[in-house]
């Protein structure tokens, strides 16, 4: 299934990989990371390396840097730099080819940066230990460089340290970083994954057009299809530390021959495609979706939320100048109907996980109301019962929302015990077995831990322990954005599924357009804790009336824009 | 990528042999050796009354004409001493038989009133925060600021004043374990108090939150259990200060009381004969104490390793 490419005979390739192999020596035996890959990059090319996690795809870019430490070990036939052969050199000379003739570009740019120095002093150490400049001239050359990557008043910016910018800009200086010794080659390993749609367009033209301008090869290695789509020439799916399937982007993506790359395509949401309930609906002649029911499950009235960043306490209660207040969420008010999915989007920061906890009862709202069935949820106790009872929530990440120290059964069962719903043990035994069958897990699961699962398993454990109270409406935050994509089609499956079987309500909190399109029933745009849009889901993507909500929908990167 | 399948290991034990802790323990000589030393001076202690051949605090065995009988050696009176007799004819041997369990019971009895003390009181400041966060912690950094000996000493001498002098002497273990204890806490509050502002950030507290389980609970049953690996280490290692704190306080003379001397208060009887020839009436409860402190230690620093990954 590899495939390499003949050299032209005109152009060498500037990375030729041949047969290269990653073990980790572990004690339970040996474990293959990348098992035996070969491919080329040419100049001025762009090839994206795609794979889900635990794909070997950054330990590829790793292996090539010469960055594997013990007990990985590294072997190739070959791993040639414009020819010259750069496997097995010692780290004097492999520290050399790194940042001079190899630049990097890593997912968090805060992480990439020396906070300490600004961002004039690390461009001018690198361009000053790869090229003959002087300091003065290395400082021009940081300015153009910076300039290049789209940093607004470059001159004035440059002697700021990196949290002075903001997310997007931080990664445009590493851009600047990477390219400032002019290397032959650069490997990004997700670089906009750490950001916004709205800036990860930005950097990925950034990326591109720096690398076309100045000849440079790139190797990006993303699991996010869209973002290959949008950037590279050709491109490599990798799956279990093997190429399943190269070629050029868009014969890969509109004839994928391989099923695992069928399998990995189709399971991708598209934010072309329509709200499946909403076609099914004009089919029938209804001309919206559900129809309003009589009366919302949850209204969220006027609801603000003001966090007083203050620095010290006489700051918070003097007032003045030193008083640092942050308006999260802004006079945000909404619906929700009953059965349906209300999905809320927004770029970070816009207020959505904010909203989502003060409905849940975590937070308590700065002003406003939030209605549980027309009663305000925080009024009293009766209503904090009938709150706890009635809502419940799925997290982010499902590593950190189940104890790592409780048995699966245990925490599924928590909320009927916490709730007091039962105190029969076989009862409540039996109630676990049947939800771990419910979100198609093996009732057996229960007397493990968490860490013996998946992260979709995992999930599917997190949505049983949602379920096992019987609320009626359950906010999902960010449910799938820790998941791969192919288990993201199956957990979503499951929540539409479960949704049906229980009558259940939901609000999805989600950065990905795609997944609300095929999700909701009805949406708010959030933009810096103000709703910029709400209304119904085909109503929002088809013809949206805000400003904000159309740049954010033009700015996802997505595999059906290639040609 | 090939999936490492472990053979699945049957029952607990098989569990327990198969685990990674077990697997470091066992490729670690450093923690072996220290295991089989500690766990020999812990049976010796625990077992002294069988394994002693003297009772050491009998007056009416003790016979003066045993005095100061070099080790491995017959006395006068044709008693064979192992590790020779001290100036009252008390076998050394067995002294530091009974003198261990005294050691490490007010060792270990101290560190667990100091664990239970910071594990409470670090949780605590941990979970609430703010002002009680800063009572607790700024309480802790200037008990830090002092060696905890000293501190220990203080408490000593005010307990002393309280405790009227006929309870004195039966007291004086209880007002021991309670001054070590007391001076140890810091170390546990501190650790536990990182580790419990992390995990309370984390979802499936919030998952408890949303049920409204209260807060003691959510402390208890959710964070405690994720707290519980520092928490070890700083006790094996603490095990080894607080025996090496009350040989202190016993060799100068404020620990326990002569009647049940503790390794500390045999060294202390031991350095008056020093300089007489009389070594080994010294030599022999030090190089104890320092082998149990020293086993303990290299445990604990093993159990810090073996649990921390990231530190190897």
């Amino acid at each position: 299934m590899t495939e390499t490419l003949k050299a032209a005979p005109v152009s060498q390739p500037v990375l030729s990989v041949k047969d290269l192999k990653v073990v980790f020596h572990l004690r339970r035996g040996d474990f293959t990371a990348v098992d035996g890959i070969s491919f080329d990059i040419m100049p001025g090319e762009v090839l994206g390396v795609v794979g889900e996690s635990g794909a070997g795809k950054s330990m590829t870019g790793t292996a090539i840097m010469g960055l594997i430490d013990r007990p990985g070990e590294v072997t190739a036939t070959s791993i040639s730099l414009k020819g010259e052969r750069i496997d097995g050199l010692d780290e004097e000379s492999m520290r050399r080819i790194r940042g001079k003739r190899i630049g990097m570009v890593f997912q968090d740019p805060l992480t990439s940066l020396n906070p300490l120095y600004t961002v004039g002093e690390q461009l001018i150490e690198t361009i000053r230990r790869h090229l003959p400049l002087n300091e003065k001239q290395a400082r021009e050359r940081a300015i153009e460089l910076l300039a290049d990557a789209g940093i607004p008043d470059p001159a004035g910016r440059i002697d700021s340290y990196p949290h002075q910018f903001s997310g997007g800009m931080r990664q445009r200086v590493v851009i600047s970083l990477a390219l400032a010794a002019e290397p032959e080659l650069v490997i990004a390993d997700e670089p906009t994954s750490a950001l916004d749609v709205s800036v990860q367009a930005q950097i990925i033209k950034v990326l591109k057009r720096l690398c076309a301008q100045r000849g440079v090869a790139v190797m990006l290695i993303t699991h996010d299809m869209g973002v290959i789509a949008e950037a590279a020439d050709r491109m490599i799916v990798m799956n279990k530390g093997k190429i399943v399937e190269t070629g050029p982007v868009g014969d890969i993506i509109h004839r994928p021959q391989e099923p695992y790359t069928i399998k990995l395509i189709e399971a991708i949401p598209s934010i072309k495609s329509q709200n499946p309930r909403y076609v099914a609906a004009v089919a029938k002649g209804e001309v919206a979706i559900g129809g309003k029911t009589d009366a919302p499950i949850v209204t969220v009235d006027n609801l603000s939320k003001v966090f007083d960043l203050s620095p010290s306490l006489f700051a918070r209660v003097l007032g003045g100048k030193s008083r640092k207040l942050v308006n999260a969420v802004n006079d945000v008010s909404f619906s929700i109907q009953r059965g349906q999915t209300y999905g809320l989007v927004g770029e970070s920061g816009s207020g959505k996980s904010t909203c989502a906890r003060m409905i849940v009862g975590l937070l308590e709202p700065t002003s406003g109301s939030i209605k549980l069935e027309g009663a305000d949820i925080w009024r009293d106790k009766e209503a904090t019962a009938r709150r706890r009872q009635k809502i419940q929530m799925i997290f982010q990440d499902p590593y950190a929302s189940l104890n790592p120290r409780w048995r699966v059964g245990e925490i599924i069962a928590e909320p009927i015990r916490a709730l007091g719903i039962s105190k029969n043990a076989t009862e409540i035994g039996d109630r676990v077995a049947d939800l771990l069958e419910r979100v198609r897990l093996d009732p057996a699961a229960m007397r493990k831990y968490p860490h013996e699962f998946s992260g979709g398993q995992r999930q599917r454990i997190a949505i049983a322990r949602a379920l096992s109270s019987q609320p009626e409406f359950i906010i999902c935050d960010e449910p799938t954005s820790a998941l791969d994509v192919s288990v993201q089609a199956q957990v979503l499956e499951l929540m539409s599924r479960l949704q049906e079987e229980f009558g259940l309500t939901y609000l999805l909190i989600s950065h990905n357009l795609a997944v609300i399109r095929q999700m909701a029933d009805a949406v708010g745009v959030l933009h810096n804790g103000v709703m910029v849009e709400n209304g119904e889901v085909e109503q929002i993507f088809s013809d949206p009336r805000a400003d904000y909500t159309r740049m954010l929908l033009d700015a996802v990167p997505d595999i059906a824009k290639v040609a | 990528m090939t999936d490492i399948t472990p053979s699945a290991p049957k029952g607990r034990i098989g569990k327990i042999i198969d685990s990674d802790v077990f697997y470091s323990y066992r490729t670690s000589p450093v923690a072996i050796i220290a295991s089989i030393i500690a766990t020999i001076l812990v049976l010796g202690a625990l077992f002294a009354p069988w394994i002693a051949p003297y009772d050491p605090f009998n007056p009416r065995t003790l016979n003066l004409m045993n005095g100061f009988t070099p080790p491995m050696s017959e006395s006068f009176t044709g008693n064979f001493f192992l590790f020779g007799s001290d100036h009252q004819g008390r076998d050394v041997f067995s002294a530091i038989l009974y003198g261990s369990r005294v050691s490490l019971m007010v060792g270990l009895s101290a560190i667990m009133f100091a664990m239970v003390l910071g594990v409470s009181l670090g949780l605590i400041a941990g979970y609430r925060g703010g002002l009680t966060d800063t009572v607790i912690m700024r309480i802790a950094d200037v008990q830090l600021s002092f060696p905890s000996i000293l501190i220990a000493l203080l408490i000593f001498g005010v307990a002393r004043g309280i405790i009227p002098p006929s309870q004195q002497e039966s007291m004086a273990i209880f007002v021991l374990i309670f001054a070590i204890g007391l001076s140890d806490w810091a170390q546990f509050a501190r650790t536990v108090r990182g580790t419990t502002m992390v995990e309370k950030q984390k979802d499936y507290v919030s998952a408890a939150r949303i049920l409204g389980v209260k807060p003691i609970f959510i402390l208890i049953r959710h964070i405690l259990p994720n707290v519980v690996g520092p928490v070890l280490v700083i006790a094996t290692i603490g095990l080894a200060l607080a025996i090496i704190a009350e040989a202190t306080l016993s060799f100068l003379g404020v620990g326990v009381p002569p009647t049940q001397p503790s390794l500390g208060t045999l060294i202390r009887i031991g350095q008056q004969f020093l300089f007489s020839g009389e070594w080994w009436i010294l030599f022999y409860p030090a190089v104890t104490l320092i082998l149990l402190a020293l086993s303990v230690n290299l445990l604990g620093d093993w159990l810090r390793d073996a649990l921390n990954p990231r530190l190897r």
